[in-house]
C-alpha cells in the first residue's frame, strides 16, 4: 500500500503552456498514487498515457457521475448528486452506453460533417466580418470563440441562437469550481426544462434538424423518451461550446507566439488538421475530469486499484508523457500527435471530435488567412486564464490588427 | 495483411475515416465502422497501422 497523500487535486495550471510541476514529479516518480480531493477524500491518479487509455477503455471503471462514490472534483459537489435521477449519456455504463451513444452518433460521421463545412466557413466569416467591423482591440473571445461553436450546435440541434445568451449564463455556473452546488444544479435544471419545452414543440411536426430526426428515429425505434433526448440536446449544447470556444482561444495564443508554426499553416494549409491535433495535445484542456469509479478489482500500471476507489485520469500528464510523445513539452505542429486523449479515450471519448476538428480547423485558416497582422492586445502573462475552472481556457483574449 | 474489426467494441469516433477514406468508413446509421478494403496493400499499409494505433477502442486489428 502506497503511503499518505502527497498532493491535492484538482492542480491549478500555474503556466497557461504547461501542467503544474507536479504532473512530472508524479509520472516519473509514482506514476499511479494517491492525493487528496477537496472534500478531504483521497482518489488515485493515473498519469502514464498507456496507463490513462488501459483505465478510459476498461468497463471494470465506470462514468456513472451520479453515484455517491465518484470522486467529487468541486468541495461540496458529492451532497448535491440525485443517484435516482436519469444519466447523461456521459454518465452512463454499459450495456446502457453503447446504444444511447450509438442513436445519435449518425449525426456526428465524417461524411455527415463533411456536408456542413460550407456552413461552418460561412459562419466563421460571418464573425470575422463582425470583429473587423468593430472596435480596435477587439475581444477574440466574444466575437469569435464563444459564437463560432455556439452557432454551429444551435444550427444543428434546431435551437433558436436568441436564446444563446440564457445558455451562455448558464452553463458558465456549470463549469465554473466556484458555483455553489444548488446553484449548479438548478442551472442545469434550468436548461434542461427549456430543452423539454422545445423539444415538446419540435414533436408536433418533427423539422429537419438533429432534435426532430431524433424524435422519428427513436420514435420508430420505440424507445422515444422526452426526458431522455432533452438531456441528450441539453449535454451536445453545452459539451461542445466552452471547449471548442477555449480551444479556438488558446491555440490563438500559441500561433501567435510561435510565429514559425504559423507560417507552416499558412503556406500550407494541409497542415492545419495536424496543427489542431497539436494544440489539442499541448492545452488539453479537459484533464482531470475524465474521471472514473472502479467497480472491480484491476490493476493498473503495477498497482492494485479496488472496487469502490476513485481514479482521476490525468490526461494533461498523459499527452506530455515522453514514452507516447518525443519532446513532449514542445509544440511541434508537424508530430503525429493523434493517439493523443485530449478528446478521452474509449467508449466515452468525445462524441463531437470530429465536428471540433473542423470548426478549428476553419477558424485557423480563416483567421490567420484574413487577418494575417492580428496580434494580442495584452502581454500574454496578463490575459485572463480560467485558473477556477474544470476546463481550461481564456475568459478575454483582446486583439488588434 | 488483413484488417480485422470488432464492430461490438467500435465507439464510432471515425478516426479511422479520418486516417484513410479509402479503406474506412462509417455507417449512416449509427456511425459504427465499414471496412472498405480488407486487404490493404502499398501505402495502405500504413494507414492501415496508423488506424488501428489511433483507434480509441481497440476495436481494429491486423493479421499480418
Ligand atoms: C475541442 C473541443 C472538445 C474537447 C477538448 C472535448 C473533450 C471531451 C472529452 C475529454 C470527453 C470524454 C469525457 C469522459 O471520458 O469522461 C468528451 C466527451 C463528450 N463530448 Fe467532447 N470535447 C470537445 C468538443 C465537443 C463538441 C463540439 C461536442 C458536441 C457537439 C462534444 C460532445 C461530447 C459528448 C456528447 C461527450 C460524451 C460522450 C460519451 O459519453 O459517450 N464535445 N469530450
Ligand atoms: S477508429 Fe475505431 S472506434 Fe472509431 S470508427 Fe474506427 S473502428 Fe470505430
Amino acid at each position: 500500500m502506497t503511503t499518505a497523500e502527497k498532493h491535492e487535486f484538482p492542480m491549478a495550471r500555474t503556466c497557461p503552456f504547461a501542467p503544474p510541476p507536479a504532473y512530472e514529479e508524479i509520472r516519473e516518480g509514482e506514476p499511479v498514487s494517491r492525493v487528496r480531493l477537496p472534500d478531504g477524500g483521497w482518489a488515485w491518479v493515473v498519469s502514464r498515457h498507456e496507463d490513462v487509455r488501459t483505465v478510459l477503455n476498461d468497463r471494470r471503471f465506470s462514468a456513472d457521475r451520479q453515484h455517491p462514490d465518484f470522486p467529487a472534483l468541486v468541495k461540496g459537489e458529492a451532497a448535491s448528486r440525485r443517484p435516482d435521477e436519469e444519466r447523461m449519456l456521459i454518465a452512463m455504463d454499459a450495456p446502457e452506453h453503447g446504444p444511447a451513444r450509438k442513436a445519435v452518433l449518425g449525426e456526428f460521421t465524417v461524411r455527415r460533417l463533411e456536408a456542413l463545412r460550407p456552413r461552418i466557413q460561412e459562419i466563421v466569416d460571418g464573425q470575422i466580418d463582425a470583429l473587423l467591423g468593430g472596435p480596435r482591440p477587439g475581444d477574440l473571445v466574444d466575437s469569435l470563440s464563444l459564437p463560432v461553436p455556439s452557432l454551429v450546435i444551435c444550427e444543428m440541434l434546431g435551437v433558436p441562437y436568441a436564446d444563446h445568451e440564457f445558455f451562455q449564463e448558464h452553463t458558465v455556473k456549470v463549469i465554473k469550481q466556484s458555483t455553489p452546488p444548488e446553484e449548479r444544479w438548478a442551472a442545469m435544471v434550468a436548461i434542461q426544462g427549456y430543452m423539454a419545452d422545445l423539444i415538446a414543440e419540435k414533436e408536433k411536426n418533427p423539422p429537419d434538424d438533429l432534435l426532430g430526426r431524433q424524435i422519428v428515429k427513436l420514435r420508430a425505434d420505440g424507445t422515444y423518451r422526452r426526458t431522455a433526448l432533452a438531456g441528450m440536446g441539453l449535454l451536445l449544447l453545452v459539451a461542445g461550446h466552452e471547449t471548442t470556444a477555449n480551444m479556438i482561444s488558446l491555440s490563438t495564443v500559441a500561433f501567435l507566439r510561435n510565429p514559425e508554426q504559423l507560417a507552416m499553416i499558412k503556406a500550407d494549409p494541409g497542415k492545419t488538421l495536424n496543427a489542431v491535433e497539436e494544440m489539442l495535445r499541448y492545452f488539453t484542456i479537459i484533464d482531470v475530469a475524465t474521471a472514473r469509479l472502479c467497480v472491480e478489482d484491476m490493476e493498473v500500471g503495477g498497482q492494485l486499484i479496488r472496487a469502490g476507489e476513485g481514479v482521476l485520469t490525468l490526461g494533461y500528464s498523459a499527452n506530455r508523457d515522453p514514452r507516447a510523445f518525443e519532446n513532449p513539452d514542445e509544440l511541434d505542429i508537424e508530430r503525429g500527435a493523434r493517439h493523443h486523449v485530449a478528446f478521452g479515450f474509449g467508449p466515452h471519448q468525445c462524441l463531437g471530435q470530429n465536428l471540433a476538428r473542423m470548426e478549428l480547423q476553419i477558424v485557423f485558416d480563416t483567421l490567420f488567412g484574413r487577418v494575417p497582422t492580428l496580434e494580442p492586445a495584452m502581454d500574454v502573462d496578463e490575459l485572463p486564464f480560467k485558473d477556477d475552472a474544470n476546463i481550461y481556457g481564456l475568459y478575454q483574449l483582446p486583439v488588434t490588427w | 495483411m488483413k484488417i480485422i474489426a470488432d464492430t461490438d467494441r467500435c465507439v464510432g469516433a471515425g478516426q479511422c475515416v479520418l486516417t484513410e477514406p479509402a479503406l474506412f468508413d462509417q455507417s449512416e446509421d449509427d456511425a459504427t465502422i465499414i471496412v472498405l478494403n480488407e486487404t490493404p496493400e502499398g501505402e495502405l499499409i500504413e494507414k492501415a497501422r496508423e488506424a488501428v494505433h489511433v483507434c480509441p477502442s481497440q476495436a481494429l486489428s491486423l493479421e499480418e
